[in-house]
């Protein structure tokens, strides 16, 4: 493996005792870039589903736009369009899979073995894969729908340019915490394999959930008024809905300090839940054979 | 042994197998269940908000929704074998096996495995059908001979379409992941009423991949309401055999596929 070789030569440079797990972040990510053909067919697949989705809500909203609230039908067609471009930063098809590869033939106990923090070592892990799944995504998404949509007459049914040039910085910043939430929530459901073992409806399930309470399934702001304060602050809202309102200049100034907070916040609160779940898990780990 | 009775043998063989881990296969059609009705969640609250769709009422979508997911609940429990064709049967080799027996592909691969799963979603419809008739929806005898020729069509529809998948899967020695456009593309697409579609798409959807024949215009019967794409009455009973011709000339496909597989050898 070239992780192997990427972590002797951090122990080469005797060192950093974070060189193993930025060797399992970029060991990750680089492998995973070079699954090509599936980047592609996911911009297809996800730009039709996307296509659907937006026809849908036009349709909802083509008779009395007025009671879509605060969320314009322009906007709710740029939701659906950054939804989709960065729906692999979403674990909603289950955990990471080389982790639950691992946990399904026994190698996991190998992961007992390395003398590094297992959490870390997951958590770099599901970052660079994620990152390299949705990078290659995004880029094909958006030139597609950002770029020849409007080139090619398309315009209202395009992903349109931020609020604002701060929106829009503030929505890179946005993603980045993204990133550091959804690896909290990737191992949290490796951890849930590794318990249940192969728990495959309790996945799909928790799977489901991420999905709705994400905005996925339909912009939180189109559920009922009443629901939409327990919706902002709930964690999953981090790694979809709060980046939408902040690039929509919906979220500015202050609100749009709460957003990224809200984010940082629901990142650590995961991460510390993990690392102490993974700590029990592993030290109570029966290893199937095989 | 005929090809029916030796299907219900495959069909039997693989309903046992499912239910030796009973706990395992009632979460993963529990599994299948959640997550289809998280999506109707979605739905009411759009009407919650709304109030209709394009001029269709709850009670209608509600069927139009439970037909389709009822119809591709039954196709993806049958189909199970054409939709893994590529991965469990070409890149392996062991498609060789199955043509050495005498009895025909199709049948095997179709015998391969019926999915119990599935039920999650076909009980989400049947549940999305119990709330249109709360909602005040009149089920007459003509409305459920519709609903009920609407997904007798449309399982011929989409078993049409993995049987093409599948197909396909014969020259791309492999699983087929943008299938899934066509397939749970398809659903996704006809658990609304097609007349909220672009009208390119609904020509899609009527011409390349006849969709609307089978989930649309036998609903709109069902329904009782005079088509405001303009169908025709005596057309609405009519529309769903297009979905058995298409089914013929995705196997007419199949056959000539067969004809060109060679093995991978492994």
């Amino acid at each position: 493996m070239s992780g192997a070789a990427h972590m002797a030569a951090g122990e080469g440079r005797a060192a950093s005792p974070l060189a193993p797990y930025l060797g399992t972040f970029s060991q990750r990510l680089q492998l995973t870039l070079q699954y090509r053909a599936a980047a592609i067919a996911g911009f297809f697949t996800q730009s039709w589903f996307g296509g659907i989705l937006i026809m849908v809500l036009a349709a909802f909203y083509s008779l009395n736009p007025a009671r879509a609230g605060a969320l314009s039908l322009s906007q709710a067609i740029t939701y659906t369009w950054l939804s989709q471009a960065t729906l692999a930063l979403i674990p909603m098809f289950g955990g990471d899979p080389q982790v639950t590869a691992a946990v399904r033939t026994g190698a996991v106990a190998y992961d007992r073995l390395r003398p590094i923090d297992t959490y870390a070592y997951w958590y770099t892990g599901a970052a660079g894969y994620m990152i390299a799944r949705a990078a290659p995504r995004f880029a094909l998404i958006f030139a597609f729908a950002a770029v020849a949509m409007p080139l090619a007459g398309f315009g209202d049914w395009s992903w349109r340019v931020p609020a604002s040039f701060v929106a829009g910085a503030l929505y890179a910043v946005s993603l980045v915490l993204v990133v550091t939430l959804a690896s909290a929530m990737m191992v949290l459901v490796n951890l849930m394999t590794v318990v249940t073992l192969d728990n495959r409806g309790l996945i799909s399930i928790t799977g489901a959930l991420i999905m709705l309470l994400s905005g996925n399934v339909l912009p939180l702001q189109l559920y009922p008024d009443w629901m939409h304060a327990f919706l902002f602050v709930q964690p999953i809202a981090g790694v979809l809905d709060i980046p939408a309102r902040i690039y929509f200049g919906q979220l500015t100034g202050p609100m749009a300090l709460a957003g990224l907070g809200l984010q940082a916040f629901w990142t650590f609160t995961l991460v510390a839940i993990g690392w102490t779940w993974t700590g029990s898990v592993m030290r109570r780990l029966q290893v199937q054979g095989g | 042994m005929n090809g029916l009775s030796l299907w219900f043998r495959y069909a039997g063989a693989s309903i046992k197998a499912q239910l030796q881990y009973p706990a395992s296969a009632l979460m993963l059609a529990f599994g299948q269940f959640a997550i289809t009705v998280i999506e109707v969640l979605a739905v009411f609250a759009l009407f919650d908000r709304f109030g209709q769709l394009h001029g269709w009422s709850l009670a209608e979508v509600a069927v139009f929704y439970g037909i389709a997911n009822i119809t591709y609940a039954l196709s993806e429990a049958l189909c199970r074998g054409f939709d893994v064709f590529g991965e469990s049967f070409v890149r392996n080799g062991a498609f060789d096996r199955v043509l050495l027996r005498p009895r025909s592909a199709a049948l095997q691969i179709i015998g391969h495995e019926f999915r119990l799963s599935r039920f999650g979603r076909a009980l989400q419809g049947i549940l999305v059908l119990t709330v249109a008739a709360f909602l005040g929806f009149q089920w007459t005898a003509p409305a459920i001979l519709f609903g009920a020729w609407s997904v007798i069509g449309g399982v011929a529809l989409f078993t049409g379409l993995f049987v093409l998948q599948a197909t396909l899967s014969i020259w791309t020695v492999d699983g087929l992941e943008v299938a899934n456009m066509l397939t749970h593309g398809g659903v996704t697409a006809g658990q609304y009423p097609l007349s909220i579609y672009a009208e390119w798409f609904r020509g899609f959807l009527t011409v390349i991949i006849p969709l609307a024949c089978v989930l649309y215009y036998p609903v709109v019967g069902a329904v009782g309401r005079v088509d405001p794409l303009g169908a025709p009455t005596w057309f609405l009973p009519v529309a769903p055999l297009a979905g058995f011709a298409f089914l013929a000339a995705s196997f007419i496909a199949w056959r000539f596929g067969i004809g060109k597989y060679t093995s991978t050898g492994s």
